[in-house]
Parts: C-alpha cells; structure tokens; sequence
C-alpha cells in the first residue's frame, strides 16, 4: 500500500496547515526536489536544458500567473501576453540603461511594471465580467504589441525591432551556459512558487476565491471586492511580468514583440485549462503538457517511421492540441490535477476499491 | 398516594436579567422606512424595533417586502425615505461591508455559498474582517500570518461543533446537501461573531427534522453568542416556538406586531393571510 490515510490524517490544526499534507507525499516532494537539483543538471543534455527544461520553468511562472488570477480570482485575462512584454521591455531599459542594477533586480523591477499595467487595466474588471472583461483584456494585449512594435524608445532605438541581450551575471557569475540558467530560473521559481503558494493558503487568496464563488457574499463578508480583483491583476501581471523577462533574457537571448503575441498569451491559457485552473501545481503539469507533447509527437512520428514530412508533423500537433483542449473543456474541466486526484483516492483505499 | 408526595425537582435558575430582551434597549430602530423603484413601492412606512438578544421574526405573504426590509437592514438598498439605526447610529447609507464591520451578518434565501471552497474555508471567511496581517506577511506565511490561520481556525472549530458540522469539515459546500449548506451558511454569519444576524428563509426547503434541528441551532447561537437574530420564516409552527416577537408585513406595510401569542389572534394578520368576507 503506497498511500495510507489511517493515522495520516491531520491531529492538530497546525498540521492541517501543511502544503503537502500526506507525509509520504512530502517525502515524494523532497525526493523529486533533489532530483531537480542534483540529478537533472547532471543527466540532460544542453538540448533538453535549454530548449525543453528552462522554457517550461520560465513559462510555469506565467503560468502560476494566469492561474491566480484567472483560477482563483475568477477574472478572465487574454492579456498574458501582453504584460510579459512590459515585463521584458521594462528589464531591457533598466539593465541597458542602468547597469548599476542588479540583473534579478531589474526582472523584478520589470516584474513591477507589469504589476502596474495589471492595475490599469484590470480597472474594467470592475465593471464587465467573463467574456466581456476577456475582450477588454484582449485589448490590452493588442495595445501591448502595437506600443512595442512602434515606439523604438523601448529597444533603445536599434534599426532592427529584434534586439539581442548582453550576457549578465548573477553574484559574479555569469550566465551563459544552459546549467548556469537553469540554476537561476529554478532560484527564481522556486521562491515566486512558494510565494504563490503561501499567498492562496492564507487570506488573500480565500479572499479571492470568496470573489470568485460568490461576488454578493464576498461583499457581506467585508471583502472589498475592487480592491481584491485589482491585487489579484496585481500579482498576476506581477508573475508573468517576471515571466516575460526571463523568457528574452534567459530562454531566447533576443528581445522582439513577436515572442509576446497572443499566441503566448493563448498557450498559457491551455496550460492552467490542461494542468487545473486555481491549483498552483497544475500550473506546472499544464506547462509541462503543452511544451512536451509537440515533442513527444515527433519522437512517436520518429520512432514508428511514420510517412510524414515535419510540415504535416507540425499540422498534427495542432489538430491534436486543439481536440485535446476541447476534451478538458468539456470533459475534464478541472484539469489534469483533478484527474491525479481522482487516482490519489484511489490509491488510497487500494487494494479495497479494486473491482469497483 | 397523589403527587403531592413525590417531591419536587428544584426549578432551574432563572435567566440572568441581561438575558431578558424585554428590559434591553432598542438593537435595530427602523423608522418610517420607505422603499420604492420606479413606481412601485415595496415598503411604506415601516417602524420596527428589534432590542438588543430577542429572536424578531418578519412574516407575511409573498411580495409583502419581507426581504427588501432585510437588504436594506443590511445594506444593499438605500431606503427612499426613513431611517435605520445600529446602536443608536444611522446605518440607512452605509455599505455592505461597512455593515459587516459594525456587527451585522446575513443568510440568504437562496444560499450564497463560496461553492468551490471547503466547510471551514467558508467559515474562515466568516472571520475574515479580523484576518489583520499584511500581504508581504502571507506571503512569507510563517510566522504572523500562520498563527493568525491557526487562532482563527481554532475559533472556526468551535461553530463547528456549535452546528455539528464536524463531518463535512472539509467537504467542497457545492457538493452537499441543501439543508447542509443552510446551515454552514448560519455557520458562516456566525463565525463573524456578529451582534445581529439576519435570517432569510433560514428553513426553507427543510425536511421536518433539518427545521427543528435548524430551530435549535438558532436558539442555542441567540443564547450562547448573545446574538440577536432578526428572522424571515414561513413555517408558522416554528415561528410561534422560536419569536420573542413577531411583526407581520403585508404589500409594504406592517399591520402586527407583538408576541407570537398576540399575532395568532390578530384579526389583520388573520386576514391578510386568509382573505375576509367584504
């Protein structure tokens, strides 16, 4: 019996407090941690570090993102997209132009700014909700590429709208080879993670949930509902602001609006539909899902020698995304995590339940 | 043999006087309030006043204004005319959640559940007011913001146990039964530790059993919190068993008030619910 509830259930209120409640999850945690740590730099190739690993963890983050605020504030955003480019854009002109800064700093500094777009235009959160407030994102996220892509101000002028990234270092250590990264982008998920996580334990993010279950009974429990849905755009922009930094200056060593498009902003939504929207974890497995299946693809159409030119491959991949999308939402609405959790209680009354 | 032989059991000790609700002072003033959209009045006139720790029940027929007089009690209306006064302040143009800052709490008629949240995350924000740390400390968690979780999780625990609600502690509320929810959604007003709570329909759609469960927990929190419950209820039966006083409404208008002994022998409330001969 890998999973026992008898004797693991919580005795003290503190314990019910715990992220990971289950010991023998916790020492899966820990183990899978290490892994993560020790054993994945040590095994993967600089292909799969940098071209599979560090993308998914960068885009993790704006996943968690979109999930606090469109999972557990309930307020639905097309504008991802749109303020990772603040985020990067942000960092670009401080870390060119104020090099004094530290480099993290001037994610986070980036990160900031894109805090403040979330404000501005969350501002119509107050007054539309669902499709609509969708649209009035979406605006944002047009605006967002047309600010980017006409004011050269932002790129420092440069005669090419795509510009390249100097390497940084990071506490005297520069930054260039994918182990050195993947290192700074798992410091950076890690605590933006544990932030996330400690936040929507707590009553911020009850705070949220209570506006998204039930706006009218939020109000009556004194929760001031405008309030709340502007910090929630907050931190959200605040995560994939820090996102958008980490993806030009980390992943792609360019800066260009053509990396911020709706096309990023539409693929984290697939990845916190997929992976369970207002679970933090699922935001991973969403992420995870959405970057790893066009390579499982090609590795299947590889392996069986199937017929088929990568064109076709690549038409494949998007048949096959969207019918899987359309599978959660009408199927599995809650995602992927619901699933693992559906199996988790199964193995907890194995071998009991079998025949059932 | 007669009974005067067996002796008799010692009578249990009289309410303490500050239990009595007769000699308390006014809780809720309501003062010729009146309230209309557009061209049709709701409520016209309404006087009532609700002392401090009774169980006031509003009755009436359908459409009579019972829950209009209870939004704006509460907040979500403005009256058009009148006054409603909180301990002696004027509450006629504060909002929700200022109302729910000074003491008042709310069920509604049709349950206004946090569905997607468990029991005891639904009574967490019940007592969310007194939630004080600051967002840095939330997000750090350790430290302030997980002992002010574990202090409130304790207080939560004992509404918990006050409407035995030990064995869905951390069921999602969507999921359960509706005389469940009903009663974590009194669970949920009561965690506030309110001064006044207002009940509409608390029993509506119960089973005989759930009521008169319903019923108890009512008293029991009246009693044990020193709550005063203003109550929205159809079942004549339990609202003659629970009221201190009852006022009757009918088409915007309170024609009765009084104690459920002199309600059930007003003529007007006879016949606002029966109809007369003319």
């Amino acid at each position: 019996m890998l999973y026992r509830i008898a004797r693991r259930l919580p005795s003290s209120h503190s314990d019910s407090l715990r992220i990971i409640a289950r010991k023998e999850d916790r020492a899966i945690a820990l183990v899978a941690g290490l892994f993560i740590l020790l054993v994945v730099p040590a095994i993967a190739g600089d292909y799969v570090l940098s071209a599979l690993l560090i993308p998914f963890l960068i885009l993790s983050i704006a996943a968690i993102g979109l999930n606090l605020v469109m999972g557990y504030a309930g307020q639905a955003s097309l504008g991802t997209g749109g303020f990772m480019a603040v985020g990067a854009y942000t960092s670009y002109k401080l870390a060119t132009n104020i090099p004094e800064i530290p480099i993290v700093l001037d994610f986070f500094l980036g990160g900031l700014a894109a805090a403040l777009a979330g404000i501005l235009f969350g501002l119509p959160s107050l007054r539309l909700k669902a499709f609509y407030l969708a649209i009035s994102t979406l605006a944002f996220q047009f605006f967002a590429e047309w600010l980017f892509s006409k004011v050269s101000w932002f790129w420092n002028d440069n005669a090419s709208g795509v510009v390249s990234i100097p390497a940084f270092d990071v506490l005297g250590i520069t930054i260039e080879g994918p182990r050195q990264s993947y290192y700074l982008v798992c410091a950076i998920v890690a605590i933006m993670t544990l932030a996330a996580v400690n936040l929507m334990r707590s009553h911020v993010g009850r705070r949220w949930m209570a506006i998204r279950d039930n706006e009218t009974a939020a109000r009556l429990m004194g929760i001031s509902v405008p309030a709340a849905k502007l910090q929630a755009f907050a931190i959200s922009s605040f995560y994939c602001g820090v996102a958008g930094a980490l993806w030009s200056f980390v992943y792609l060593k360019t800066l260009g609006v053509s990396s911020y498009s709706i096309d990023i902003s539409f693929k984290i939504i697939f990845m916190i539909v997929i992976g369970g929207m207002g679970t933090i974890l699922g935001s991973f497995i969403g992420a995870a899902f959405v970057l790893l299946m066009p390579v499982v693809l090609n590795a299947v159409t590889v392996a069986l020698s199937l017929p088929i030119d990568t064109g076709s491959v690549s038409s494949l991949e998007q048949i096959f995304f969207g019918v899987l999308v359309i599978y959660f939402v009408l199927v599995e609405p809650r995602g992927i995590m619901h699933l693992l959790g559906k199996l988790h209680k199964k193995l907890v009354s194995w071998p009991l339940n079998i025949g059932r | 043999m007669n009974a005067s032989e067996f002796p008799t059991p010692p009578l249990p000790t009289p309410p303490l006087p500050t239990n009595d609700a007769s000699i308390r002072q006014a809780l809720v003033a309501v003062q010729g309030v009146s309230l209309s959209f557009g061209g049709n009045t709701v409520l016209s006139n309404v006087d009532l006043n609700v002392r401090s720790g009774e169980i006031y029940s509003i009755i009436g027929p359908n459409g009579a204004g019972k829950t209009s007089l209870l939004n704006c009690i509460n907040g979500f209306y403005k009256p058009t005319a009148g006054r409603i006064s909180f301990d002696d302040k004027d509450m006629s143009r504060l909002s929700v959640s200022r109302l729910a800052r000074m003491g008042v709490a709310r069920t509604f008629q049709n349950l206004a559940l946090f569905r997607d949240l468990s029991t005891i995350d639904n009574l967490l924000l019940g007592r969310n007011l007194m939630m004080k740390t600051s967002f840095a400390q939330a997000a750090w968690y350790w430290g302030a913001t997980r002992n002010e979780e574990l202090n409130h999780r304790a207080a939560v625990e004992e509404t918990v146990h006050l409407l035995q609600l030990a064995g869905v502690r951390d069921a999602t509320v969507g999921r359960l039964s509706y005389g469940t929810q009903k009663r974590i959604e009194f669970g949920r007003a009561l965690a506030s530790r309110p001064k006044l709570i207002l009940l509409d329909e608390p029993m509506a759609g119960m089973t005989q059993v759930e009521k008169s469960e319903m019923s108890a927990f009512i008293r029991t929190a009246n009693k044990l919190l020193d709550v005063t419950v203003i109550l929205i209820e159809h079942d004549v039966g339990i609202i003659m068993d629970l009221s201190d006083r009852i006022a009757v409404l009918d088409r915007g208008v309170k024609i009765a008030e009084g104690s459920p002994r002199q309600i059930s022998t007003d003529e007007s409330v006879i016949a606002a619910y029966l109809g007369t001969d003319h």
